[in-house]
């Protein structure tokens, strides 16, 4: 049903390439997300695939033909905006109905539909408001219930939960997923936070300048990152990255380490540093150490552990999990 | 931001709008210096010659054309110095926090909606008539000698009927300016210890001559074609007391039929309104960027 | 601008505003006062103010002797038409400035605007014998048409200033809906601008009504609109004051009455958004 094909697919405004000939294989069902920090291309990409922008070059194929010149309208795809895009003069229930109504559905069927899409998203009690009478997450709803009224033959949202407070947007993101696990319909959601996109993807898209960095689910990302970029992007707090002697020490120009992957003690340990802020979050604590010769580095240590800002202490990177990158930035295995 | 198809239909939404007018500027404009180069007079059909810059020449040197010119700029010149200086005195005035604000408001934009053929009758018979006139009964409870407007003071008369229509839009456009004026600023001001005079000066003047200029081109643009309130008050007398370049034009080429002589003048008319219109365009159209 | 005066500063300053405020509608409120008076009160000196004997009957005269609903239909019909042709014609033109935009969008308003700026004086000998032979002297459909050509470029301009202001996110969800884009604009975009639409339609009707150039010159008396109409009583037997003000409170009555309601669009429209 949704499955969508790229390829090559190029993008430049004037003089500047906004994507650099991307290819991508997206399987009918699956959860993509494409992350990336702001500028890379991403809702550039979403906005190619729904045919919002002509491709500048490459192909699109969506459910095995070939959509690179057909008009957003007719390519049965159905997005969220990141300002949701309601239509302001119009209820819930019209904006709802608005794209069976573009459609040329029946108006008794429409009703079915958007009754039904009301109840799954709870908005039966909101159906003759105007959006303007609703809160940011109920306008969410909204434009979500927009979009699966229609049964696309997939969904496009573009950093939909950016406007929600932190609460609502994690409640929302459990939504989302348990929405995708009922639809079973291909989803490709776009945001610049990694959090959204490790807890919510099958398949994570990291881009970077234009450029796929990786493809990867979001453990196989977390765990083997193809280069420093998708290290550095992946994980929260940041990988440590650091070279110079201490790495080459460790066999690479350049490794990299988890916090968490840092064994903590105050006794001994292979390098050697003095604690400047402690950030005690109960189930854990983050240490920021300025350490001897390397520099600032980040490590996980569990939340009861007591050292506090001027301690000194001594870490070791456990050994089968460090990353380690040649010169070029690319993962040497 | 947008693809090839919207692109497509965008350009073909656009053109109708961008053809009329094209045709709306070309044709007349190319006809008008057609026929300014011929000699042309609708009561001599058939004698129709080409006389090169002569019509311009004729115009040019005519005396009317120099009483025109004057005239045209004494009613601009006029009527901005009477509408900018009382519009933003009455602004500031309005800017006030004054009871009943709106309604005030609400009668001092009324005569911006006089037609102009209207305000001209009104004025010229009920008010400034030398025997029946209203200000003829107020001059005479002063003891003074009623005026004789229209005789005595032709053009100043012309000038106060435009001048009432536009005082308004002046007054309307400078309010609107003021009100978006930080009070923090002008508070600011005061602790610095500037008085009521500094603050207008360096203050609230600077912040209002951007509408000011915008006033001063616009009206300029419309002022330069004033034309029913001289013809149905004065027809353009006494002489050419009141005929500027827009009356001279019009008499040229409907009363004496004279189309080439017509066309050399609104030729003319046309180079002297670019020249005002070049600057409003700059003004309106860096504002566009921002 | 929530200042505290003195009270009795307050009240100087209000004074002040007030009595200006009425010496400037004073024009129209003796207009209007003047159209209820027999002729022979009109000319009276001392003028009475209120208290003459008030009738109607200039209005129903003004009807018999001059057919002033005709005049008022060419009226209606001309500034209406004008400023309807304009909207059908601009919306499409102003939807792909504001939402399409070229490198040549900015040249192309500017344009516009500039002619607006041509003197009608400039055109006029050409317009008048391009009616003339084509018969369309003293017609309504003429002055539809030259009167819409004239406020065109107002009426582009009006409506891409308030069209940028829509979203066009909005838009985009529309054509993802599968929204034709007859249908984007028809059922989103225009009720959407449906209050900027409006005001552009008020103001052009004003500005359409109140025209007395090409009305003056275009037109004898079957088509004359009441700008023009009015102007019949500027000759020397046409001096009856008060039918004179009868003819003028109802040629300006619903144009000031739709002015007052859109002063704020007014100064936005005449500026073509440079003042704000």
């Amino acid at each position: 049903m949704g499955a969508i094909q790229l390829e090559q697919v190029l993008k430049t405004f004037d003089a500047t390439t906004v994507i650099q000939g991307v290819d991508l294989e997206i399987e009918d069902g699956a959860f993509v997300v494409f992350v990336g920090p702001s500028g890379c291309g991403k809702s550039t990409l979403l906005r190619l695939i729904a045919g919002l922008e002509d491709v500048s070059g490459g192909r699109i194929v969506i459910d095995g033909q070939d959509a690179t010149n057909v008009p957003p309208a007719k390519r049965e795809l159905a997005m969220v905006f990141q300002s949701y895009a309601l239509y302001p003069h119009m209820s819930v229930y019209r904006n709802i109905a608005f794209p069976l109504k573009m459609g040329g559905v029946d108006q008794e069927t429409q009703r079915q539909k958007v009754e039904a899409a009301a109840k799954t998203l709870n908005l039966t009690d909101y159906l003759d408001r105007r959006p303007g009478q609703l809160s940011g997450g109920q306008r969410q709803r909204v434009a979500i219930g927009r979009a699966i009224v229609r049964e696309p033959k997939a969904f496009l949202f573009d950093e939909p939960l950016s406007n929600l407070d932190a609460a609502l947007r994690s409640a929302m993101r459990l939504e989302l997923s348990e929405l995708h696990q009922k639809l079973e319909t291909t989803m490709i959601y776009v945001t610049h936070d990694q959090v959204e996109a490790m807890t919510m993807a099958d398949k994570i898209v990291v881009l970077n300048g234009g450029r796929i960095e990786q493809v990867g689910s979001p453990l196989d990302l977390y765990r083997r990152p193809d280069n420093l970029f998708v290290a550095g992007f992946i994980g929260s707090p940041k990988m440590n990255i650091v070279d110079g002697a201490h790495a080459e020490k460790l066999g690479a120009p350049t490794i990299g380490v988890r916090p968490e992957h840092i064994a903590l003690s105050t006794e001994a340990g292979d390098w050697s540093g003095v604690v400047g802020v402690a950030e005690h979050l109960g189930s854990d604590t983050f240490l920021h150490i300025e350490t001897d010769g390397i520099g600032k580095l980040t490590v996980r240590a569990p939340g009861d552990v007591l050292v506090s800002h001027g301690d000194r202490v001594w870490l070791t990177p456990m050994a089968d999990h460090i990353h380690r990158f040649d010169a070029g930035g690319r993962a040497v295995r | 931001m947008a693809t090839l198809h919207t692109r497509a239909s965008a350009r073909a939404m656009l053109s109708p709008a961008v053809l009329l007018l094209l045709a709306w500027m070309l044709i007349p404009l190319g006809m008008t210096i057609y026929f300014s180069l011929l000699r042309y007079n609708l009561l001599m059909p058939g004698l129709e010659s080409f006389v090169g810059i002569e019509n311009y020449q004729y115009f040019l040197t005519d005396p009317a054309f120099f009483d025109a010119i004057w005239n045209t700029l004494r009613l601009v010149g006029g009527i901005l110095l009477i509408t900018i200086v009382g519009g933003t005195l009455l602004a500031l005035l309005l800017d006030q926090p004054i009871w009943g604000q709106g309604i005030v408001r609400l009668l001092v934009i009324a005569p911006f909606f006089v037609m102009p053929t209207v305000s001209a009758l009104v004025w010229k018979n009920m008010l400034m008539h030398p025997v029946n006139g209203l200000f003829a009964w107020i001059a005479d409870i002063f003891g003074m000698q009623p005026i004789d407007w229209f005789a005595e003071a032709p053009m100043l008369s012309v000038i106060l009927i435009v001048s009432w229509g536009w005082l308004p839009f002046a007054t309307l456009i400078t309010l609107t300016a003021l009100q978006s004026l930080d009070s923090e600023q002008r508070e600011a001001a005061e602790m610095d210890g500037a008085g009521p005079l500094s603050i207008f000066f360096y203050i609230i003047l600077p912040h209002i001559s951007r509408a000011l200029t915008v006033v001063v081109l616009i009206e300029t643009i419309f002022l330069l074609s004033v034309f029913a309130e001289i013809l149905v008050t004065t027809n353009g007398g006494p002489g050419t007391a009141t005929t500027n370049l827009t009356f001279l034009v019009y008499a040229q080429a409907l009363l004496q039929f004279d189309v080439g002589l017509a066309s050399a003048g609104g030729v003319v008319a046309i180079v002297l309104a670019n020249i005002v219109a070049i600057f409003l365009l700059r003004l309106i159209g860096k504002n566009l960027e921002a | 601008m929530a200042r505290e005066l003195s009270p009795r500063r307050r009240a100087t300053l209000t004074t002040a505003a007030w009595t200006i405020g009425f010496l400037i509608f004073f024009p129209v409120l003796w207009t209007f006062l003047t159209s209820f008076k027999t002729e022979g009160e009109a000319i009276a000196i001392p003028p009475s103010f209120l208290f003459f004997d008030w009738t109607l009957e200039n209005y129903s005269e003004v009807q018999e002797r001059s057919n002033y609903l005709r005049h008022a239909m060419n009226s209606v019909i001309i500034a209406f038409g004008s400023t309807f042709l304009g909207l059908l014609v601009a919306i499409p033109a102003a939807w792909s400035m504001a939402f399409s935009p070229t490198k040549s969008t900015r040249g192309i308003l500017m344009w516009m605007l500039s002619t607006k700026m041509l003197p009608p004086v400039g055109a006029l000998v050409p317009i008048y014998l391009i009616c003339r032979d084509l018969g369309l002297l003293d017609t309504r459909s003429a002055l539809v048409v030259i009167l819409m050509l004239m406020n065109l470029p107002i009426i582009v301009w009006m409506l891409f200033t308030y069209f940028r202001e829509i979203p066009g996110d909005i838009l985009e969800a529309a054509r993802m809906d599968g929204a034709s884009l007859r249908k984007e604009i028809t059922y989103v975009l225009v009720p959407m601008a449906v209050p900027g639409i409006a005001s552009t339609l008020l103001l052009n009707v004003i500005l359409a009504w109140n025209e007395a150039f090409w009305t003056l010159n275009l037109t004898a008396d079957d088509a004359a609109p009441l700008s023009a109409f009015i102007a019949s009583y500027s000759s020397p037997e046409g001096l009856f004051w008060a039918k004179l003000s009868a003819a003028s409170t109802l040629a300006i009555a619903p144009i000031l009455v739709l002015g007052w309601f859109s002063q704020k669009q007014l100064v936005r429209g005449l500026t073509f958004g440079a003042v704000k």
